[in-house]
């Protein structure tokens, strides 16, 4: 359980690290923010990195803050700065603070990044559900340049993403929400703090009493979080209430096509698909 | 092996000078290079919280730390909660709750549970819950331990920390 030797870098600029990281990805180097999945995969040398590049000191990358029409969270952001809703970030700050309470236990989220969630991409992520459902921007940043990536195009199955190895995610763009939009959240797993066996995370505003831009995301159901554009369908236009949520259910377990494990067969995913997107319709309309 | 990083821990106020592998975990660094075993190591994988301390203020498993990312930054660990002779108020919480059997778990509650105690004095009990659902007990004590942590909480609010 000790990690296997490696070369330690800790730079203070950001130019500095993406220099590094050029240096050393060809070689298996790899970044260090939150460390707290890359760590306990060295712990049982799932991965046997030779350089780590800390980006915990780096300038800047610690921003939090709106810019426009988004919330812009930088590399080292931890999951705790959303502990308490910041009214000034909206029902989009009420989303997020509904959300990272389900996020593994308070020392983990101490140390662990928003951007590490991303870049890890476990299939039971909360913050990589969040990203889909909201429709987040990636912003990779390497030695020579930057690029955007839509969460639509990012996510690339289990613990696979669309970032190249010398590409460190320096930021994740958040589209705030509207006023009056509802959200929810709804997890299951057997112990607090696990990793999810299933999640839905759902918004929608209410025009005129009807369900209109509807959005529900599955998390922990598939290899990635996706959208499911059937549920989505099966409520817009709809009264919210038990009818369309339980149709919005019926309509994911319909299409999802479940990963299986040791102890959870894919028909029993497909189940719980239908529970956690009612039951998260439910907790936004309450 | 690849060469050592010299660096300095600042654990509860005293400066320790040691020379680590970057891949020494901060827990490890913690017990046997600077001495303070009070600090335990259960399943360094960041699941059980036995290795929980105090870094600049925030609750981390220090077995998911290397030791050099924690150079020059201050550390608090169980040996430093009592004054002399004078229990802290969440150590004597334990002791009149009953809130340790094997005691293999406790250094990383108390420390756990004094940070989160010194951040959110007016914690709500839910959030408390929360907090401690972090650690695990295998004597599965946790009843006393909530109760402990509940009359430490009412302590530390009424010595105004």
């Amino acid at each position: 359980m000790k990690p296997a030797a490696f070369l330690y870098h800790a730079p203070r600029t950001l130019e500095a690290a993406l220099t590094l990281l050029a240096e050393v990805a060809p070689q298996d180097g790899r970044i260090l923010a939150g460390g707290q999945s890359l760590v306990p995969a060295m712990a049982f040398r799932l991965a046997r990195p030779t350089h780590l590049v800390d980006i915990n000191g780096v300038a800047g990358l610690d921003r939090l803050a709106i810019d426009g029409n988004v919330l812009s969270v930088g590399a080292t952001v931890r999951h705790a700065a959303f502990h308490k809703a910041d009214p000034a970030f909206g029902v989009l700050g009420a989303l997020l603070a509904d959300v990272v309470h389900n996020i593994a236990h308070y020392p983990i989220r101490t140390r662990g990044t928003m951007c590490g969630s991303l870049a890890h991409a476990d299939p039971a992520s909360e913050w990589c559900l969040t990203a889909i459902t909201l429709g987040a921007e990636m912003v990779a940043k390497t030695a020579k340049g930057a690029r955007r990536i839509p969460a639509a195009d990012y996510f690339q199955g289990i613990m696979s993403t669309a970032l190249e190895p010398d590409e460190l995610l320096a930021e994740v763009r958040l589209p705030l929400l509207a006023n009056g939009t509802k959200h929810g959240f709804y997890e299951f797993n057997r112990r607090a703090g696990d990793f999810a066996i299933g999640m839905a995370l759902v918004t929608y505003r209410v025009e005129n009493g009807k369900i209109a831009d509807a959005h529900v995301g599955i998390g922990g159901i598939e290899g990635s979080p996706r959208r499911v554009p059937e549920a989505e369908a099966a409520l817009n236009g709809q009264a919210p209430g038990k009818v369309a949520f339980e149709a919005a259910g019926k309509a994911t377990a319909a299409v999802v096509d479940p990963i299986e494990d040791t102890q959870t067969p894919a028909s029993y995913r497909r189940d719980l698909a239908a529970t956690v997107v009612s039951r998260a319709l439910e907790r936004a309309a309450a | 092996m690849t060469d050592t990083v010299a660096i300095t821990l600042n654990i509860n106020g005293e400066d320790h000078r040691v020379s680590v592998e970057p891949r020494r975990t901060l827990a490890d660094t913690i017990r046997d290079d600077c001495g303070k075993t009070g600090t335990h190591i259960g399943c360094e994988h960041g699941v059980c919280g036995s290795c929980t301390i105090i870094l600049d203020g925030e609750p981390v498993r220090s077995c998911l730390m290397f030791a050099v990312q924690a150079d020059g930054r201050k550390l608090r660990t169980v040996e430093g909660l009592a004054k002399g002779n004078q229990l802290h108020p969440i150590q004597q919480a334990f002791i009149d709750n009953h809130g340790l059997q094997c005691g293999f778990c406790t250094p990383g509650f108390l420390m756990l549970a004094t940070s989160v105690l010194e951040k959110e004095p007016d914690i709500a009990d839910a959030d408390l819950l929360d907090a401690l659902s972090s650690n695990l007990c295998r004597c599965t004590g946790y009843q006393n331990i909530i109760k402990a942590v509940r009359q430490a909480a009412i302590e530390m609010r009424g010595a105004g920390k």
